[in-house]
């Protein structure tokens, strides 16, 4: 998300799912899209049966490759070698759109002097702290561009926060970038982004790329000549991605990496062009729009931290910049109708909008460091609401035995998951760690409504909120979310109604009368307060624009403020696609304001033409004086594309008629971050936390600033250059299949899904079964340090081993959907994993990590965890194992 | 049966006069098939829904008779997904109707070895008294750093991404005002 963010000033998908049908060419890389997202996958069918190309690069040969053109296999979590690469391909070649570049992308901007590269500092950018191990962003500005205020938070403190997630709806704050930024148009000046990138990028060449990924040089060739044939005015190859890229430690750089070839050859914001984020769950967009993630607010406004914002002008202060282009600017509008939402009449200017109701954080609040003060005791009671983390998250160990060290632990779901049910019958009982006399924990289990049994939106992977129709009452106990949390709220406001505590002044004063059908809230009366009204009138806002930051207006999630426009519940709209244009503008509603390609201003040229015919969506009509085309422009309408502002104009005021970017801070598009990441402006090439190899371009091995916490019970495998990485030489990647579901919750209880894939596999090459003698359909298990998981072996040529440096790196795959509870079970594949995040959004690494795999079944209860514990003792794994460098000295070590 | 009647029902003869000379349609109709109805027919509601997998957001139609949903299939209307299903979405009918959907309140008390059934709203109100319990031991006024704070790391939540919006909302908004801060999402996961 911020890899998107703080390329194009928001963090959805750029794309629109139908669109990719329009593309000549489509990468699919950290995605298997034809298994994960089959009815979406459609569209890529519909574009090669039109005569387009279709490349997929990953660790294995899947569905989705066989039905790509070309399959270019590659090492796990080397992406950023493969697409720099093509970066140093583009640029050496000159071969970048240069006609979209210069004008839309921050390529001739020039950067502060003191800027230096870790093709300099061997494998760091300037500004790294070795013993906080963070980077201080000031030397990654533009030449005369202030760093920007950012309040108190430090370089280390944004990392515990998170504060990557909050490029989700607008870009990073830049102050004093409304003038001209000093640029060089030629773009030869050696300090300008463009120079700049292809001095970083110049040692990415095909043999280094072979060395790294393991990729055949001819087939990388294939890739670049299709990539960028596939570019320019009359043609636009689009890129797909999927958690495959998210979910490792250098995850928003992965990102980042697609987009900058996506800048350079002139991609962004056209007809079958853009990148196409596939997310996994029917509302993962929507639950970070209207997060429950504790970093965030609704519409991505940044959570208050105790360190800095005292009041409502201190966060604002340090959220947007004075002296900044773009509807970003607008947050004061956003935050003070979100207030007003929250505490209604109770939110006034004169006690800043109750914004010292809002409770403070002050470091990691994620799940993953929550899971581990579990086991620590410092947490009491936890709610799981249609989520399994004994399945579904890294280290299913720690968060079993986190659970278990509760008071109380409430679960609500559609069937018995085996997060309910971990002091019964898990693997720690298996093993003897916990037995059920002897858990304190209180468990309730209440039964969910269904989809089927509740009104509401989704938001789906292309940013598009789709209405559902209640069809009919749940039955029993079972109740909606809504429900539970409406009454729950209810009962609390009735037991401290007569209260005189400070602290519950918020409770008490929260705005809670939502309207109420039976006993069930109206999910049509919630939908209208996101949406927002003006408060002098009492009407329904039509859209963000209408916002004020003087407490008139209030507005529970801005981006999606537009979704009731004209008092109608836009979500709902279903008009049939055959009475419709290609872009359906009358099916369901996409944030923001309907707007189906991001960026679509820069379908057309600097002068509002269209690029070409063919590849025309959104152009400037001079005779009306707006902007139009077959998309919602996503541009102000009647902005000329030749307007030049004032030089004390702010805000969307300051935005020049060729500035596409509208939520960035400078109406540009990214090809270098001055801020907003906390990893580097630019991706560099680490190797995984977990790797078998060393880093063949930099001394430094993997991302410095990724996240371990050394643990006894969250032990890593060791990584040269640390000694004894050959006990686990192999490397693991998991994903998902078509027949199951995440952690099975919705899946492994039905009996067709169960029938269709009954049984926990691993996939291995040929040659990795013979050198370990693997039998096909026979059973083998997978070691690290952390557990071992056995499962059925399917030898296939799938999976093919490469060449990697001077050795030869085998892979395994596995699915991961599998539990002890269900109708088909088997062991629990995320065990396998430790914790280790990515440093903009702590998001874990499961997508690669090293292995032992033996055959036979794996040891059962106690002798389990000893053959483990022999793995340890092997690898020497001590708890300074696989933590970077200059980190803080682990604990008791 | 008269010897015209009989002639007419001869599939050839239905194939040769009709205007379904291949014999795809009519021509090979039986009259049983002909007196064949979809199921959905009968339905007294349908509902407009979206399938509550991935995100690719495929329209669903959900047919009710008699309060039991009877049929859950692709919607063509759809632009996005045309009427199309995977296996997974195709398999939702038994995701809201089978019986691993629990219907009661299930409890199991510390140290207890099973579950046992609590009534709805006896179980609303146990947890309500535990959250301003847990609330309560986890308060920071201000933090180790006296940093102002006003909240509680005592309670913590785990969402999955196939929430509503609206519930998401209502989530943090409530749990906002009781202080709690350590809410999360399976959108991190």
């Amino acid at each position: 998300m911020p890899g998107l963010g703080t390329s194009f000033g928001r963090g959805g998908a750029t794309d629109y799912q139908q669109d990719l049908s329009k593309s000549d060419c489509i990468i699919i890389m950290g995605s298997n899209m034809a298994e994960a997202h089959p009815v979406g996958f459609q569209w890529v069918v519909e574009a090669k049966n039109r005569g387009a190309t279709v490349i997929h690069i990953d660790p294995r040969f899947t569905r989705t490759s066989a039905l790509a053109h070309q399959f270019v296999p590659l090492r796990a979590g080397t992406d950023i070698a493969f697409l720099g690469g093509v970066i140093n391909h583009i640029l050496t070649n000159d071969l970048a759109f240069r006609e979209y570049v210069l004008p839309y992308t921050n390529a001739s901007f020039l950067l502060n002097e003191d800027y230096r590269d870790t093709e300099d500092l061997d494998g760091l950018f300037s500004g790294f702290d070795p013993q906080t191990r963070a980077y201080d962003t000031a030397t990654w500005q533009y030449a005369g561009v202030p760093a920007a205020d950012v309040g108190d938070t430090s370089p280390e403190e944004a990392r515990e926060l998170a504060t990557g997630h909050q490029h989700g709806a607008g870009g990073p704050v830049l102050e004093d970038v409304t003038g001209d930024i000093p640029a060089d148009p030629t773009l030869q000046d050696p300090r300008c982004v463009y120079q700049v990138l292809k001095r970083h990028f110049a040692r990415y060449t095909p043999e280094v790329v072979e060395q790294i990924c393991g990729t055949p040089p001819e087939l990388f060739a294939q890739v670049c000549e299709a990539w960028t044939r596939n570019s320019g005015r009359e043609r636009t190859s689009a890129v797909v991605y999927a958690v495959g890229w998210t979910q490792h430690s250098l995850g928003a750089q992965f990102i980042r990496a697609a987009s900058i070839i996506q800048l350079l050859l002139g991609q962004i914001g056209r007809p079958g062009g853009g990148i196409m984020a596939m997310r996994g769950h029917a509302s993962i967009q929507g639950s970070t729009d209207i997060p429950t993630l504790y970093n965030l607010l609704p519409g991505y406004l940044p959570m208050p931290v105790g360190t800095s914002h005292r009041d409502l002008t201190s966060y604002i202060d340090s959220i947007r910049a004075d002296k900044q282009k773009g509807f970003w600017r607008n947050a004061d509008t956003y935050i003070v109708s979100l207030l007003k939402e929250y505490w209604g009449d109770a939110a006034t200017k004169d006690n800043d909008f109750c914004f010292d109701y809002l409770p403070k954080i002050t470091g990691d609040h994620g799940t993953y460091r929550t899971a581990m003060d579990m086991v620590d005791g410092t947490v009491y009671g936890y709610f799981l609401l249609g989520q399994n983390p004994a399945v579904g998250s890294a280290n299913g160990r720690l968060q079993r035995l986190g659970m278990a060290n509760l008071d109380w632990l409430v679960v609500r779901d559609l069937a018995m998951i085996e997060s309910a049910e971990f002091w019964k019958d898990g693997p720690e009982v298996e093993t003897g760690e916990l037995v059920p006399e002897q858990c304190r924990t209180e468990v309730f289990f209440f039964p969910a409504a269904s989809h089927v049994e509740k009104e509401g939106t989704f938001t789906n992977t292309q940013r598009m909120l789709q209405w559902r129709d209640k069809a009919l009452e749940p039955k029993g106990d079972q109740r909606s979310e809504l429900w539970f949390f409406y009454h729950l709220g209810r009962l609390l406001k009735d037991r401290l109604a007569a209260s005189t505590d400070d602290r519950d002044r918020p409770l008490l004063d929260l705005a809670w009368d939502y309207e109420v059908d039976g006993d069930e809230p109206s999910g049509q009366d919630v939908l209208r307060h996101i949406n927002g009204s003006d408060l002098t009138t009492g009407r329904l806002v039509d859209g963000y624009m209408d916002l004020k930051a003087d407490g008139s207006t209030s507005c529970g999630c801005w981006i999606y403020s537009g979704v009731y426009a004209g008092g109608v519940n836009q979500a709902a709209r279903r008009r049939p696609r055959d009475e419709q244009t290609f872009y359906a503008l009358e099916w369901g509603w996409v944030w923001p304001y309907n707007r189906r390609i991001l960026y679509n201003r820069a379908s057309a040229d600097p002068q509002g033409r269209p690029w070409s015919e063919g590849k025309a969506c959104v152009w400037w009509d001079e005779e009306r004086g707006e902007w139009t085309g077959e998309d919602v422009p996503d541009f102000e309408r009647t902005k000329p594309p030749t307007y030049v502002p004032p030089p004390d104009a702010v805000g969307p005021a300051a935005l020049r008629g060729d500035d596409p970017f509208i939520m960035q801070a400078d109406g540009k598009g990214w090809l270098f971050a001055p801020r907003g990441l906390l990893d580097g402006p630019m991706p560099t090439h680490y190797e995984p936390h977990e790797s078998p190899v060393r880093n063949l371009l930099y001394g430094q091995q993997s991302n410095p600033t990724r996240i371990v916490y050394p643990r006894p019970d969250n032990p890593s495998n060791p990584s040269p250059p640390e000694p004894f990485g050959d006990v686990f030489p192999y490397v693991m990647t998991t994903s998902r299949l078509t027949e199951h579901h995440t952690a099975g919750g919705m899946s492994r209880w039905l009996p067709y899904l169960s029938e269709l894939q009954p049984q926990l596999f691993m996939e291995v090459s040929p040659e990795l079964a013979a050198e370990r003698g693997l039998q096909h359909l026979g059973w083998g298990h997978v070691v690290t340090s952390r557990t071992a998981v056995e499962a059925r072996v399917v030898v296939t040529d799938r999976l093919v081993p490469l060449r990697v440096q001077d050795r030869v790196v085998h892979q395994i795959w596995m699915p991961y959907h599998w539990g002890h509870t269900g109708l088909v079970t088997g062991d629990v594949v995320n065990d396998l994993f430790g914790i280790a995040l990515e440093p903009n959004v702590l998001i874990q690494d499961t997508k690669v990590l090293t292995c032992d795999v033996r055959p036979g079944r794996r040891p059962r209860g106690p002798a389990l965890l000893e053959y483990v514990a022999g793995y340890r003792r092997r690898a020497h794994v001590t708890l300074a194992t696989g933590v970077p460098a200059g980190a803080a000295d682990p604990q008791g070590s | 049966m008269g010897v015209r009647e009989w002639v007419e029902r001869w599939p050839v003869y239905r194939q040769l006069t009709s205007p379904d000379p291949l014999a795809r349609g009519r021509a090979v109709q039986s009259p049983r098939y002909a007196g064949v109805r979809p199921r959905i027919a009968t339905a007294d509601i349908e509902a407009g829904s979206v399938c509550p997998y991935c995100a690719v957001g495929c329209a669903q139609r959900v047919f009710v008779r008699d309060e039991q949903v009877i049929q859950i299939e692709g919607n063509p209307e759809s632009p996005i997904s045309r009427g199309r299903l995977c296996p997974k979405g195709s398999a939702s009918k038994q995701l809201v109707t089978g019986p691993q959907r629990e219907q009661k309140v299930l409890y199991r008390p510390p140290y207890g070895t099973s579950w046992r059934e609590l009534g709805l709203d006896d179980a609303m109100g146990m947890v309500a008294d535990r959250v301003l319990d847990a609330r309560r031991k986890g308060w920071q006024d201000i933090d180790e750093h006296g940093h102002r704070v006003r909240r509680t790391m005592g309670i913590a939540s785990l969402g999955g991404a196939t929430l509503d919006n609206e519930e998401n909302y209502l989530i943090k908004k409530l749990f906002t005002a009781l202080g709690a801060v350590q809410i999360e999402n399976q959108a991190r996961i």
